[in-house]
């Protein structure tokens, strides 16, 4: 009992330390005063100067733009070359993968500068800049999904298939596909999060006037803290909350279908 | 189609992987080893070895280190109170103590600007209770907090995914073979974890070794990583090949830790986190 | 298949490359402009833009050596640049400025003439530069947690009452200015002696400081999180504002006193649009727009005409003469000489 209340105890203090300093914006994001200790009042001021600020706003959809198309054509390009590697013999294999793992695993300012240093030699940094060296550090969390489940797949069912008159693409989409879908599923997702709270990539890639909300945060911060910043931290927030509670619950349903389909 | 036409799926991807893989590489290389002339030279990555950059690495790795310490010392226990919640909810609460990882980075490092600034929030409380102010902003010490405050979530996920493929059957059967606590937890647990452990440490050390903006937001101008040596070579005093040899140094350092590290791991990377 | 998935992708490149060609081609009706923190209302730029139908691309930096950087990477072409007078002293000596076709502006005798007399020291036919704002650089203060008569010298920012409460510049030149005023030097010496002196002095304040910032002083200030900061007049004057309990001076044994300006440099692609945003800018209700904005003194002679008494006698934003008689105007340096502040300063910030 004594070590349950200990245990108890523990996550209470973890969870506080995780989400303390979350509260305290959240608070200050309805408080009526620029002080960052005294109560002036509840406001919603803040919120309504947040969605006239063009600066946050324009970062806002640039980060969504920049994530969505980054994580998708990271997806489609990602799976199609674990598609390939998973048929390659071992040494071209060895070859690919361990390129894969150079974005991964280096470091995010040496991955931003280097790409940095490509660009301004060969074109002019802008949103394309920014959009490949997000591709680039995506692909490999698609691959590492993606690739397990390949492996797991059974390739005689595949070629059963060929044999018997199915053509390479309708024998992809009914057995592959629906085998290999949750790695692609989840490659996504990681290559999103990645995007999304991207800092060092983005920084030394971006053109003039673009901005991300990482981005734009440390510029805004450098300049002094605007209360609108706690507005769009709570804001963020519960967005994140959000979208993890439909995808946790989505998925455990799912989960649970699966189940009684297999029980 | 057969095996080894399926190969050339890979061929976009293997020009990607030349073009903005291997060619930035390349290019970082190139303005390392010339000098801002043009001839060939290895000044720029001895230059490590001035005071001035042998103290902002030292400060590094001393930062990373503590952080990475600190993030190990609190999720380990962590990630074993989580796996063995017997508890319809287990998942949910898992995702309660890695929610702040999806809030924006750069927010969560204002969030301790707020808390810390002299007359922040925590300084407010310690006055009103009579203790005295805790004077940290802009020093190293803000920085650590900030780093386990951003990067702890990255240890907590693999030691807990690792916690919870280990059956609860091998546990039940040491026990009835009369194992107690500590064996059990010397000889299964921890043993089965490692993997868990050495990715975490991973994913908090490099980062945190590298991180330039923490340090920048909290550090005062004060607290000099080798991140920040870097950046300001290549944002401020406009020495790109300066900058780009600290980079091999540093790219030295972090492939040098992981590969101390991955002698033990077998999973690769990120790859098992999520 | 393989052909099918070779076409998406060929084409997923081409439109990958297309949008890439697409923001750095010249033919669109855009104006990238360069300018330092917090320094123009994006009210102005909005607009300016409704007005023109150009799309602005607006872009910051922090310190002028970080303008410097920026511009010289090549990797975005810049239309307009805003900076101080040292640093286009040094750009214009490189010969990386276009002549400003002064023939299509209509505003432009809103400025008063002495400050294009004053840009002669670094422009001296007046041809590459349009001033934006003026000022001092000196102490921002406030006056619960300090001793007033302490803020007449600089001394106050060696002065062990005043540790972990002073924030000091996190810029070469500002920084070294202080010091080198503070012992009775010029502030574009190159003499090493002095230099180190300076940079002695320098690092024995090191532990008396709270932290080294730029744009996030004032900010500071406003907060009540430290006793006193190097700033410029305008972010004081701002401060002032805000927090009642903040003042300014420009200590006696003299200061800077600075000129920031407008110019086009030589990757200036739409240079019709970025004279008429300059023209717009010598506006006087759009001056009025971004003097609100930044708080520093403006050469626009008809807004502070119809400014009210008060703000015009105000000494922090509009610098009396006799503050004015003791500061000088940086210079730029050779490029030995920059490298040793670079180094100096580089010493200074990584000594503990």
């Amino acid at each position: 009992m004594v070590k349950k209340s200990a245990e108890r105890m523990y996550l209470v203090l973890i969870f506080l330390f995780l989400y303390l300093p979350i509260a305290v914006l959240i608070v200050l994001s309805f408080n009526n005063s620029k002080s960052r200790v005294v109560w002036g009042g509840f406001t919603l001021k803040w919120y309504q100067q947040l969605f006239h600020n063009n600066t946050i706003k324009a970062a806002f959809t640039t980060t969504i733009f920049i994530t969505l198309v980054s994580a998708l054509l990271a997806t489609l390009l990602g799976t199609l070359a674990a598609l390939g590697i998973h048929a390659m013999k071992s040494k071209k294999q060895a070859i690919m993968l361990g390129a894969t793992n150079i974005p991964l695993l280096n470091a995010d300012i040496v991955t931003g500068l280097s790409m940095m240093l490509l660009f301004v030699r060969f074109t002019k940094l802008g949103m394309s800049t920014v959009l490949i060296a997000h591709i680039t550090f995506n692909i490999p969390y698609v691959i590492l999904n993606v690739l397990p489940k390949l492996r797991q797949c059974s390739q005689n069912t595949y070629e059963a298939a060929l044999d018997l008159g199915a053509t390479p693409l309708y024998a992809f989409r009914k057995i592959i596909w629906p085998q290999i879908r949750p790695g692609v599923f989840s490659g996504a997702l990681m290559a999103m999060t990645m995007s999304l709270d991207d800092f060092s990539v983005t920084y030394f890639t971006k053109g003039a006037g673009i901005n991300t909300l990482s981005t734009m945060i440390y510029t805004e911060m450098r300049k002094g803290i605007i209360p609108e910043m706690y507005a769009l931290s709570t804001i963020l927030f519960f967005i994140a909350l959000l979208l993890l509670l439909v995808m946790n619950f989505g998925s455990s349903r799912k989960e649970k279908l699966v189940k009684e389909r297999i029980g | 189609m057969n095996k080894f036409k399926r190969q050339f799926l890979a061929g976009p991807y293997l020009i990607w992987i030349i073009g903005f893989i291997l060619l930035p590489i390349i290019m970082i290389l190139y303005y390392a080893l010339t000098s801002q002339g043009g001839e060939l030279t290895l000044t720029n990555i001895l230059a490590i070895g001035t005071p001035i950059h042998r103290k902002a690495l030292f400060l590094s790795l001393k930062l990373a280190f503590i952080c990475t310490a600190i993030c190990l010392v609190l999720s380990y226990p962590l990630a074993m109170i989580l796996s063995n919640l017997r508890n319809k909810r287990q998942n949910l609460i898992v995702f309660i103590f890695i929610l702040p990882m999806w809030m924006n980075f750069m927010l969560r490092i204002l969030a301790w600007k707020m808390l810390l600034s002299n007359n922040g929030v925590i300084n407010t409380v310690l006055e009103s209770v009579g203790l005295p102010p805790l004077d940290i902003l802009n020093t190293p010490t803000a920085v650590v907090f900030c780093m386990v405050y951003d990067f702890l979530p990255f240890m907590i996920l693999p030691i807990y995914n690792s916690m919870a493929r280990i059956g609860k059957d091998i546990i039940e059967a040491a026990r009835d073979l009369g194992a107690g606590s500590f064996t059990i937890f010397f000889k299964i647990i921890l043993p089965l974890t490692l993997s868990g452990v050495v990715s975490g440490i991973i994913m908090v050390f490099v980062p945190a070794l590298t991180s330039f903006a923490i340090s920048d937001l909290l550090g005062g101008g004060k607290v000099l990583l080798i991140g920040n040596v870097i950046e300001q070579a290549f944002m401020q005093e406009y020495n790109w090949n300066l900058g780009s040899g600290l980079s091999i140094v540093l790219m030295i350092f972090v492939i040098a830790s992981m590969a101390l590290m991955s002698a033990h791991d077998n999973e690769g990377g990120g790859a098992g986190v999520w | 298949m393989k052909k099918r998935i070779a076409a998406l992708f060929t084409i997923l490149f081409a439109v990958c490359f297309f949008t890439g060609c697409g923001d750095s081609g010249s033919d669109e009706n855009t104006l990238t402009v360069l300018n330092y923190g917090k320094y123009l209302d994006p009210k102005a730029i909005e607009m300016f833009e409704e007005e023109t139908g150009i799309q602005v691309e607006y872009e910051e930096y922090i310190t002028p050596e970080n303008m410097y950087t920026k511009y010289k990477a090549g990797s975005i072409d810049y239309d307009l640049i805003c900076t101080s007078d040292y640093m286009i002293e040094k750009l214009i000596q490189e010969g990386e400025i276009l002549e400003i076709n002064f023939d299509g502006f209509s505003n432009l005798s809103n400025l008063d003439s002495t400050y294009f007399e004053f840009s002669k020291s670094f422009d001296p036919e007046n041809k590459y530069t349009v001033p934006y704002f003026f000022g001092t650089v000196g102490i921002l203060y406030n006056k619960n947690m300090v001793d007033e008569e302490d803020m007449q010298s600089w001394d106050c920012l060696w002065n062990e009452k005043y540790k972990d409460q002073i924030i000091m510049a996190d810029s070469v030149r500002d920084s070294f200015m202080a010091a080198l005023k503070y012992k009775g030097y010029s502030l574009n010496t190159t003499e090493e002696n002095q230099l180190l002196e300076a940079q002695e002095i320098l690092i024995q304040q090191k532990p008396l400081v709270y932290s080294y910032l730029v744009d996030e002083a004032q900010d500071e200030m406003i907060g009540e999180n430290a006793a006193l900061a190097l700033v410029y007049s305008g972010e004081a004057g701002y401060a002032i504002e805000l927090n009642e309990n903040l003042a300014y001076s420009v200590p006696k044994e003299g200061s800077n006193m600075w000129i920031d300006s407008w110019f086009l440099p030589k990757t200036c692609k739409h240079q019709e649009n970025a004279e008429k945003f300059l023209d717009f800018l010598c506006r006087k209700e759009i001056a009025a727009m971004n003097f609100e904005y930044v708080y520093y003194a403006t050469p626009n002679k008809a807004l502070v005409e119809s400014l009210e008494e008060e703000l015009q006698n105000n000494t922090t934003i509009f610098p009396p003469k006799e503050v004015l008689d003791r500061c000088e105007v940086l210079k730029t340096l050779d490029e030995t000489a920059t490298a040793k502040y670079n180094e100096l300063w580089k010493e200074i910030k990584s000594t503990d």
